[in-house]
């Protein structure tokens, strides 16, 4: 869910003005298939470990993990990092090395309830080895000294901002987890849009979290998202909203919502693992979100529904922020303003998991 | 000083109107020349500057090459240092432009990276034409306001958004996609910029960068990060602060501006000598008037302090009047010869014309002075003298009595001599230029004694003719009496005829001696260049194969130009590589051009008297070149003559430079024709062979013209001053004898009442003017002469390290010296038509 972000900053990165794009809330994928970019196509069953790697023949990838983690004084707080890879199919015959046929783009946040709103960074480069780059076979993804990797049998990941930095180890706690059908996610009626997709839910946090100039040691749940596409998102779409909850049972939730500019929905579907069951596709006649309490920002002015209802295969669930203020202000570089926090997962007034929300094209439209 | 004085000393300054208004132009053009040159050279230099510290954004630290760069790998190694927080990457590509003869500096750079170190270089796409991608793009370019501005200019060149650009690449011409701009350029620097990966590709430059701009880390000091980051860099490349590379352009053309600073000064000092002699005469045509005061009670400082007032006045009236076209000529100047005053200093920056408070309150500070300081000498004079005494009619001739100071005068012209034997203070020939003023000064300390001499031999022609050589007698009687009178209209005369020779000399010289070098160094009968300007283009060895095989050519010496990088301390000297051996003319001045290696192995290298100079380096010594990005090591064969490189050049034998780089490549071509063939029919054929590529093909002739054209254009500044220096001259003389005339009109009407006639004393004043004036021009040609050695020997050898041979311009200095004669004789007959109008009895009565 993340290609809405790898648009904003890649015009971030060129100091383009990105409001055409991010006027149709489309991003940086058209809904007419890119000439040059291989289909996803349903069947294509997902190949591990080759899977885990970079695809760079395909236009946008990402990996992208969340999270939340508690350190010895028992404070907790949401962390964020993404990796994106966009194919540009410029200089592809070039024998420069600075041929800028992949770029390379990352994104960081810390959500600290003390801080009262996000701290984020971010990074943009042509893929050029060793300083920056996406493998394939494996996952490993840098730039510079940012970097989320996979070793023999834990993915780690290190990001060094101005104002935070972590370095943490994720232990995945059971197998890759596919979305869709077998790792093909639709996004829209027309099964052109669509991605492969696969999550990773329950992976145990270990390492080091500074925020500005106190370093803890922190441990906690994540999750890790990696998706791939040519053709992401409807033309209709304004903008979505999308969980990844890691269940208190041991299961884990994912749902997204396509929605229009009227705030319509386009598209609903989602993933869900009870405790140690199978995981089960959900149909978009099973997912419904219902917006709650609203939050505007002082900054922006813009309206977020930072809590919702859930409607999930039958269950009225409930969905509640680590804090209201987790909008991603960034209009002083990309001019991309949305809202990506740490929420709580309530059944019953009770809370049975903990993950990441982001809502995105809420916002006036975008001037950039 | 209350009203009455004010009216007796200022109001006379009214009275005497052409005599005030002459010192007037002469000071507010002495103002306005060095306020204009300061002003130009100023915004030049900023604008420069501006450009600099742009291109270097936030950079701490700048890795820089020869012009054709390094290897790019070593921006990889550099971008993973602990040092290093931030590396941009930058290809930098003087782009010829198809049918231009300018270039346009293109950037390309790394959109990603530049953002973060060098901000003001971002490309900013307009419109959708590019797509999401358009700055990677491999056709795109982006153009900076300055640069639409001035490619607008062309014709053909659609230099909106979506517009196309064509520039020369190798042998190609290309055609760029214009996706948008670069506003953070600013509006005085004209670049382009482009993604690094497609001009690599464009400019045939894969695998090279020029240079790579660093932002260091936090806590990382910059000594420390020079120290550990020098290592890793290949031969030929440094690394610089910023600050250098600005300072390194200030410092090439800093002796330049001094140069022109100079001669401002110079008119100035000339203004400084016309406030001088009218403020003399007047003082000696108010003498009584003076003396009267004196005895009505006014002190001696309060006489002294209003006729320096009086000074003040017209070097402040005229510092304004100068100050206001000082600007007005500094416009001009902007927009008619361009920043440099066509010295082609700065190219590629277009600055604007900006208020500089502190230049424009020094210079009319240094016009004041003028004033007063002219004014000094005769207001001393007048105070000094006893009331009783001047008084008395027909005292002034005392004032006019000057004594020939010897002593003093050989200790200046002595001193001279010493101070051209001492070396530059930071590259300027400050002594030099000392020198030059103490010759000034001891030519019209010899003044008098000159005068006398001369009125000596005068009275001998005078005493052997008889009849109507009575006038003769009479203009040598005065003259020999009052040898001050021709000082005061000598001393502007001398020094103006000093400059304006010694500049002649100079010239001519230089001239001469450019063209002599210009025959040395284009031998042959055609060249084929691949564009006129820039790096971008150049001939590859298939061309060069084809040239050679065209019908009538018996045979070719291909040419490669780069930058080398010796020194962090001074600007890179350029790297000629040509077939020496096979006959390319070198210039030399020393050594010789046997291209043997000597026992040692050494290839030979000869270098210009400028990097002689600059490097220390002779005959014999050895010399490390990096050259492929290693040092290796030459044996200084010769030191060559070079007008074009004042930063210093060096030369090779192509094959050693091909044999260390492996370029191949080459800038032009110099072909010679076989025996018995039509080099226009050579030159048609090969133009029917390249029909369509940008190559320019030249015949000796006209870039001996071209080069000469920009010669003059360099020097017309020059004339200019000189020819301001000259006319203000004449204004002396002019407005001395008009108020020697005005103070000898009793003498006039007692020789009327002796028999001559009106005419006879129009002829008399003119024979003075031409006696005095002929004196003046005399010792002028001299102290030129030995400004104009001080100028070639000294001045010019230190600021710009080239060596002349002396040639004068005999006639031209003759023609000159009989014309400004006549004209002081025709300035003097003028100036004192108002005395002799007068009638005979009146003007004797004034005596009773």
């Amino acid at each position: 869910m993340r290609a809405y972000i790898a648009a904003a900053l890649l015009w971030l990165a060129s100091g383009v003005s990105a409001a055409p794009q991010a006027q149709t809330g489309s991003g940086s994928n058209d809904a007419r298939d890119p000439p040059g970019y291989p289909p996803v196509v349903a069947g294509r069953a997902l190949q591990f470990p080759a899977d885990h790697g970079a695809h760079p023949d395909y236009r946008t990838e990402w990996w992208y993990v969340t999270g939340w983690v508690t350190d010895e004084d028992g404070v907790e707080r949401g962390f964020q990092v993404t990796f994106f890879r966009v194919r540009t199919r410029i200089g592809e015959d070039s024998p420069s090395r600075f041929a800028p046929r992949q770029l390379i783009l990352a994104h960081a946040a810390v959500a600290d309830p003390a801080e009262g709103r996000l701290l984020h960074a971010e990074r943009g480069e042509r893929a050029l080895d060793p300083l920056a780059g996406a493998a394939t076979g494996h996952t490993r993804a840098w730039i510079g000294n940012w970097a989320l990797e996979w070793s023999q049998d834990h993915y780690r990941a290190i990001v060094d901002a101005d104002d935070f930095a972590y370095d943490l180890r994720f232990d995945p706690a059971g197998p890759p987890l596919s979305n869709g059908q077998d790792g093909f996610s639709q996004k829209a009626p027309d099964p052109q849009h669509a991605s492969y997709y696969y999550s990773r839910p329950q992976l145990g946090v270990s390492g080091s979290l500074r925020v500005r100039d106190k370093t803890h040691r922190v441990t906690g749940r994540a999750w890790l998202d990696h998706e791939w596409s040519s053709a992401y998102l409807p033309e209709k779409a304004r903008g979505w909203d999308w969980i990844g909850i890691n269940l208190s049972d041991g299961g884990a939730l994912m749902a997204f919502r396509m929605r229009t500019a009227t705030g319509e929905a386009t598209w609903t579907a989602g993933t869900l693992r009870r405790g140690d069951g199978a995981p089960r596709a959900l149909a978009p006649a099973q997912v419904a979100f219902i917006p709650g309490r609203r939050w505007r920002s002082p900054r922006t002015g813009t309206e977020y529904p930072v809590e919702w209802q859930l409607d999930i295969d039958g269950r009225r669930l409930a969905l509640q922020p680590l804090m209201d203020d987790q909008e991603l202000d960034s209009r002083g570089t990309t001019g991309a303003v949305y809202w990506e926090g740490a929420v709580r997962l309530v059944e019953d007034g009770r809370e049975i998991g903990r993950g990441y929300l982001e809502m995105t094209g809420y916002g006036e439209r975008l001037k950039m | 000083m209350n009203a009455g004085l004010r009216h007796v000393f200022l109001a006379s300054l009214a009275r005497r109107r052409l005599a005030t208004a002459l010192s007037l132009l002469a000071i507010a053009l002495g103002v306005a020349l060095g306020l204009a040159v300061q002003l130009i050279h100023g915004a030049a230099l900023d604008e420069f500057g501006r450009g600099m510290r742009l291109v270097a954004g936030e950079a701490d630290l700048q890795v820089m090459g020869p012009r054709t760069g390094f290897d790019d790998a070593l921006y990889v190694v550099l971008a993973q240092r602990p040092e290093v927080a931030d590396a941009s990457p930058i290809l930098e590509v003087e782009a010829s432009l198809p049918q231009r003869d300018d270039i346009l500096r293109v950037f390309g750079v790394d959109a990603l990276r530049v953002r973060r170190v060098q901000p003001a270089l971002m490309p900013v796409p307009e419109g959708e034409a590019g797509g999401e991608f358009g700055i990677f793009a491999a056709d795109a370019v982006f153009l900076s306001p300055a640069a639409q501005a001035a490619l607008a200019l062309g014709e053909d060149t659609d230099v909106g958004t979506g517009g196309t650009l064509a520039v020369l690449a190798g042998p190609r011409e290309e055609h760029l996609r214009i996706l948008g701009s670069v506003p953070g350029a600013g509006r005085g620097q004209r670049l382009a910029v482009m993604d690094i990966a497609a001009a690599q590709q464009l400019f045939d430059q894969v695998g090279r960068i020029t240079r790579i701009d660093l932002r260091l880390a936090q806590g990382v000091d910059r000594d420390a990060a020079i120290e550990r980051l020098r290592p890793l860099l290949p031969a030929g490349v440094e690394l610089l602060a910023p600050e250098a590379a600005a300072s390194q352009v200030a410092g090439l053309s800093r002796a330049y501006r001094v140069n022109l600073t100079m001669l401002a000064a110079i008119a100035l000092l000339t203004g400084g000598f016309l406030v001088f002699s009218t403020q003399l005469l007047s003082v000696v045509r108010r003498r009584q008037e003076l003396a009267f005061l004196r005895a009505l009670g006014l002190d001696r400082r309060t006489l002294l302090r209003g006729l320096l007032a009086e000074g003040a006045v017209l070097g402040l009236v005229g510092g304004l009047v100068g100050v206001a076209l000082g600007y007005v000529l500094s416009g001009l100047a902007f927009s008619i010869v361009g920043a440099d005053l066509g010295a082609g200093y700065f190219e590629g920056v277009e600055p604007g014309l900006r208020f500089e408070p502190l230049a424009t309150a020094a210079y009319l500070v240094l016009g004041v002075a003028a004033g007063v300081g002219g004014a000094w000498l005769p207001a001393r004079e007048a105070s000094r003298v006893a009331p009783a005494r001047a008084l008395r009619a027909g005292d002034d001739v005392e004032v006019w009595r000057a004594r020939p100071r010897w002593s003093a005068a050989l200790a200046s012209l002595g001193l001279a001599l010493l101070l051209c034997l001492l070396p530059p203070l930071g590259g300027v020939p400050v002594f030099g230029y000392a020198a030059i003023a103490l010759i000034l000064v001891g030519s019209v300390l010899v003044l008098p004694a000159v005068v006398r001499l001369a009125m000596r031999c005068v009275g001998g022609v005078g005493s052997v003719g008889g009849g109507r050589s009575v006038l003769l007698r009479l203009a040598h009687a005065r003259l020999a009496a009052a040898p001050g009178q021709v000082l005061v209209a000598g001393a502007g005369v001398v020094a103006s005829v000093a400059l304006a020779a010694a500049m002649a000399i100079m010239v001519s010289s230089f001239r001469t001696s450019v063209d002599d070098w210009l025959s040395d160094v284009l031998p042959a009968d055609l060249y084929l260049r691949a564009s006129s300007s820039g790096t971008s283009a150049f001939l590859t060895p298939e061309v060069i194969a084809g040239v050679a095989a065209t019908p009538g050519v018996s045979s070719v010496q291909p040419v490669r130009y780069d930058t080398l990088r010796l020194d962090e301390a001074q600007f890179p000297v350029t790297l000629i590589a040509r077939p020496v051996a096979e006959g390319a003319a070198v210039p030399l001045v020393e050594g010789d051009a046997e291209s043997v290696r000597g026992a040692d192995g050494l290839p030979p290298a000869w270098v210009s008297e400028a990097m002689a100079d600059l490097f220390r380096v002779a005959v014999g010594d050895t010399l490390s070149l990096p050259l492929g990005g290693a040092p290796h090591r030459f044996r200084v064969a010769g030191v060559w003559r070079d007008y074009a490189r004042q930063h210093g050049a060096v030369l090779v034998e192509l094959a050693d430079y091909r044999a260390l780089t492996n370029d191949s490549r080459s800038n032009n071509v110099a072909i010679r024709v076989a025996p018995g063939v039509q080099a226009e029919a050579v030159a048609a054929a090969l133009q029917a062979q390249f029909d369509g590529r940008n190559f320019e093909l030249a015949a000796p002739g006209d870039i001996r013209s071209k080069t000469l054209a920009v010669f003059d254009r360099t020097f017309l500044v020059t004339y200019l001053m000189e020819a301001v220096a000259i006319l203000i001259g004449l204004f002396g003389v002019s407005t001395s004898f008009a108020a020697l005339a005005t103070a000898r009109r009793k003498e006039f009407g007692m020789l009327r009442h002796l028999g001559l006639t009106r005419r006879d004393i129009g002829r008399l004043l003119a024979l003075e003017g031409a006696l005095g004036a002929a004196v003046g021009v005399a010792v002028g040609l001299a102290a030129g002469g030995a400004v104009a050695l001080v100028l070639v020997e000294v001045v010019n050898r230190q600021s710009f390290h080239w060596s002349m041979d002396i040639r004068v311009p005999l006639a031209a200095l003759a023609a000159f010296a009989v014309a400004l004669v006549l004209l002081a004789a025709v300035a003097a007959r003028l100036s004192g038509y108002q005395a002799m109008r007068q009638a005979a009895v009146l003007a004797v009565r004034e005596d009773f």
